[in-house]
């Protein structure tokens, strides 16, 4: 318990610091003026209980807010309520079959009438519909009701024991909605309200003037939001559409905006565009990972189609000396360098974030050849016949490495495999239509759930901070095959019994320390045992103007989610 | 002055076979001159190049990544270049003169044997439709629906099924050749067909045709001697075209990821991976492209040039 008080007492130490700078630039609200953000998809609808899109949650998300939402490390932040209810506290119950919120008092809508519980009950009910086709509904799966017990209190009640009980009411894609505003929009009437969805009421720190859908939003500070002195700006500018190219150049090249989302281009395109000196990229680290999976079973095409990739096991890659010599021959930083720069980092682990649940078990960002050759060595797995490739198991070895098209990715294979040679093992590769290997369909042979190869390469993630049901992707029972009409997304077939028996106890956790712990485990089996070979953690890269200041990149919520505390610096403009 | 000629023309005529009429006529077409020289470098480069530049064309070196060709030198002083890499490498550092002799050994091997295969059908069909009456109706039906068939759908299906068999009995590269060879070439036949079946429609109601039938003549000499060299311009105009159309269509495949497998160069591949980074290294789009854009227009001259060459009519104009 001292221990924790004392990190604890870190983070707060390291979270004052910014906030003693975030101080000196104080002030009424409204004092600087105008910002203007630009996302190249265009937001078509403010109201993310009809979409999905993240173009979309993410500008509603300064017009309406959660109960409570993650920070960008990924912690629970309390929002509209004073403390994140939890087992301890006596806001979640003992039997982990509900969860009782309770508001701050004395928040407003932008009217200004009071926001209370029956907002949040009507929130609920509207997703919950079943006439509406909410977009949001995997937020509320599990919730059999909520209820209003006063004013500023509100209970939800699963059907079963949840120990993550924070789906609904949390993050940029469960926000609450005014009741008032909303009530004639149940239901198959809610895509019809026009003037609801365009412009909604909200508790956020902006308000909705004008909405051109598919191009630009304008917004004014909201008189009523909770801070006077928040936020800075007294208008916003949201520009949607073009292209990543023209986002980046837009923020740091020309700096006709403060603000661009999501630059999904190559290191020394951005670095180029740094280059104009008027912006800066930032990174932020979810949990999405670029690996390549190793097939646990035999993908040999003279197997039937009923046993092909479903019969195991590999003839050789379920040796441990050769799934280590292979992960050792890998030189991660330098695929960091060609295909990600400031937007990937070295991995060893599936679950490299949130932080709690990232081991620390591997390391493995030098790249050791000769450790490679001399562990396949002496694991038997030496070259017979003299032609230059190793034999395992009375099989040369070969294989067959495929991926989605893509310039990183084939860059990433003609490394790989000149590695792979470099240790005995030859590798063919093979490049697919993104659109046909993720397309899923069970009648091509080229899907990655098929997996008619020995190893492929991929990257995956998942929403949120609780990797339980990404964990979950480990499981025996998971694993495509015909019977399942190869859905299923235990991609490698691995198979552990372990593995499985942690994550029932997982199921049954509550305490976030120990789930995290829980979670590092699997973690660790997965890796260990040559499921996966994970490369790069990789990263979502935005850019700022350099006279925009409290910008803090999160991935786990809206990027927008603490607009009302952005500010000119004054540097540069 | 045109005596002259005509006396010329009659001595020539004795010692001389026709193939060298077609050969003064063709070296008086300045472009299909021109056309054939750029199509012999550029074979000579990519069949001889290998051997006297002896660099492998997928080695990777990480440290010499991102050079110049040696040419940047002259107008930018601060150039990364070397003269171990004259036209310079690419972002892994995989040499890219290396690459364009390798990527054009496979380009020019697709093209051509495409090519081949195409007119072979094309000429097939067309002649047996034109002559035999009988079938005429369902070869030039069958080629409509070829017509039809949309060309990359087609190869889709064609890579799931056969790939597999074809990479286990001849190799992943040649298993994959054979399969963009029959594929380019079995789609592209049919305007050959129409053409040569249009031809021989007009051809075989000419009177040397009837004199040849009323001495006996069987229908496979009647193709062979009368038939086949009076069709043969229209038939080399369309294996030139032919020859532009399947290095094209290999490009458009490697750069939808169904040729060859992504570290075996071909010029439609180089031109395509250097697209996003056109800006900075504009060398690595310019020279595939050209070799291919040459390519194509020799080709397109040398047939414009044997069109002229082969027509007995325009022959000594």
């Amino acid at each position: 318990m001292k221990v924790k008080t004392a990190l604890l007492g870190a983070i707060a130490s390291t979270a004052l610091a910014p906030m003693v700078l975030a101080d000196a630039h104080e002030g009424e609200r409204g004092r600087d003026g105008e910002v203007k953000i630009i996302y190249w998809q265009a937001p078509s609808i403010l109201n993310p209980f009809l979409s999905g899109g993240t173009k979309d949650v993410e500008s509603a998300s300064m017009i309406i807010e959660p109960l409570a939402r993650y920070n960008s490390s990924g912690e629970l932040t309390p929002w509209l309520v004073d403390e994140v209810p939890t087992v301890a506290n006596g806001g979640v119950s003992e039997d982990l079959m509900s969860i009782t919120w309770k508001i701050t008092p004395g928040i407003l809508w932008s009217d200004g009438t009071p926001f209370t519980s029956a907002d949040v009950k009507f929130t609920a009910d509207y997703c919950m519909n079943p006439d509406m086709g909410c977009a949001q509904l995997t937020k509320f799966e599990g919730v059999s009701s909520v209820e209003a017990l006063d004013d500023l209190t509100v209970k939800v009640t699963f059907d079963k024991p949840t120990p993550f009980p924070y789906g609904p009411f949390v993050g940029g894609e469960s926000p609450i909605i005014q009741a008032a505003q909303f009530a004639d929009c149940t239901g198959a009437k809610a895509p019809e309200c026009t003037d609801q969805n365009f412009g909604p009421i909200g508790t956020g720190p902006f308000v909705v003037t004008e909405f051109r859908t598919n191009d630009v939003i304008q917004m004014v500070a909201n008189e009523n939001y909770r801070d006077p002195n928040k936020p800075a700006f007294a208008s916003v500018t949201f520009k949607g559409g073009g292209d990543a190219t023209a986002a980046g150049r837009a923020v740091m090249e020309t700096g006709e905006f403060d603000y661009a989302w999501n630059l999904q281009l190559a290191p020394d395109v951005i670095a180029q565009m740094q280059e104009g000196g008027l912006g800066t990229p930032i990174a932020g680290f979810g949990p999405l990972v670029e690996r390549i999976m190793l097939n646990q079973t035999n993908p040999d095409p003279s197997l039937s189609a009923d046993d092909r990739s479903v019969v195991g096991p590999h003839p050789f890659l379920g040796e441990e000396a050769v799934y280590k010599a292979m992960s050792m021959a890998i030189d991660r930083p330098l695929l960091v360098e060609v295909g990600y720069g400031q937007a990937g980092k070295v991995t060893c682990n599936w679950i490299p974030a949130p932080a709690a649940v990232n081991s620390d078990t591997f390391t493995c960002d030098v790249q050791d050849i000769a450790g490679a050759n001399a562990m396949l060595d002496a694991a038997g797995f030496v070259d017979t016949n003299g032609d230059g490739v190793r034999e395992a198991n009375g099989v040369e070895m070969k294989m067959l490495y495929q991926t989605s098209t893509n310039a990183v990715r084939q860059d990433f294979q003609a490394l790989i495999k000149q590695w792979m040679s470099e240790i005995g093992i030859e590798v063919e590769l093979r490049n697919i239509d993104a659109s046909v290997f993720f397309g899923g369909d069970p009648g091509s042979p080229d899907t990655f759930q098929k997996f008619y190869a020995d190893m492929e390469m991929y990257a995956n993630t998942f929403n949120g901070t609780d990797p339980q049901a990404y964990l979950a992707n480990g499981l025996c029972d998971k694993a495509p095959s015909p019977a399942t009409q190869w859905q299923g997304e235990n991609i490698s077939r691995f198979c552990s019994e372990e593995y499985d028996a942690l994550h029932a106890q997982l199921t049954g956790t509550a305490n976030a320390d120990e789930r995290a712990s829980l979670a590092r485990q699997m973690n660790d089996i997965m890796v260990s045992e040559g499921g996966m070979i994970p490369l790069v953690h990789r990263g979502r890269l935005s850019a700022h103007a350099n006279s925009l200041g409290g910008i803090e990149l999160n991935v786990w919520d809206s990027e927008l989610w603490n607009v009302a505390d952005w500010y000119r610096t004054g540097d540069n403009r | 002055m045109t005596d002259q000629a005509t006396v010329d023309r009659i001595e020539n005529s004795v010692s001389r076979s026709q193939w060298w009429d077609v050969w003064d006529q063709f070296k008086s077409h300045k472009g299909a001159m021109a056309g054939l020289f750029f199509l012999v470098s550029i074979t000579l480069f990519v069949v001889i190049g290998p051997w006297l530049w002896q660099v492998d064309p997928t080695k990777l070196d990480i440290r010499s990544k991102d050079i110049r060709p040696i040419y940047t030198a002259l107008w930018n002083g601060d150039a990364k270049v070397s003269w171990s890499h004259p036209l310079g490498t690419d972002n892994l550092g995989r040499d890219i003169m290396a690459n364009l002799m390798q990527g054009g050994r496979i380009s020019l091997a697709v093209g051509w044997t495409a090519m081949i295969l195409a007119v072979f059908l094309g000429t097939t069909v067309g002649v047996l439709a034109g002559y035999f009456r009988r079938l005429d109706g369902i070869l030039m039906r069958f080629t409509d629906l070829m017509l039809a068939l949309p060309l990359l759908p087609l190869l889709l299906v064609m890579m799931l099924l056969f790939r597999d068999s074809l990479r286990a009995a001849l190799g992943p590269e040649q298993g994959i050749f054979v399969l963009v060879v029959v594929g380019i070439g079995i789609t592209s036949w049919m305007q050959t067909a129409r053409i040569v079946r249009g031809d021989i429609l007009a051809i075989k109601e000419r009177e040397f045709v009837l004199a040849a039938r009323s001495i006996g003549t069987p229908s496979g000499k009647m193709i062979t001697r009368h038939l086949l060299p009076n069709v043969l311009s229209p038939i080399m105009v369309s294996a030139t075209l032919g020859l532009a159309t399947a290095i094209i269509t290999e490009s458009a495949l490697s750069f939808l990821g169904l040729g060859f497998p992504p570290d075996f160069a071909t010029w439609g591949k180089i031109l395509n991976d250097s697209v996003p980074r056109m800006v900075n290294f504009p060398e690595r789009v310019i020279l595939p492209g050209m070799m291919i854009s040459l390519t194509v227009l020799s080709v397109n001259y040398i047939g414009d040039g044997l069109r002229d060459a082969l027509d007995p009519r325009l022959r000594g104009r």
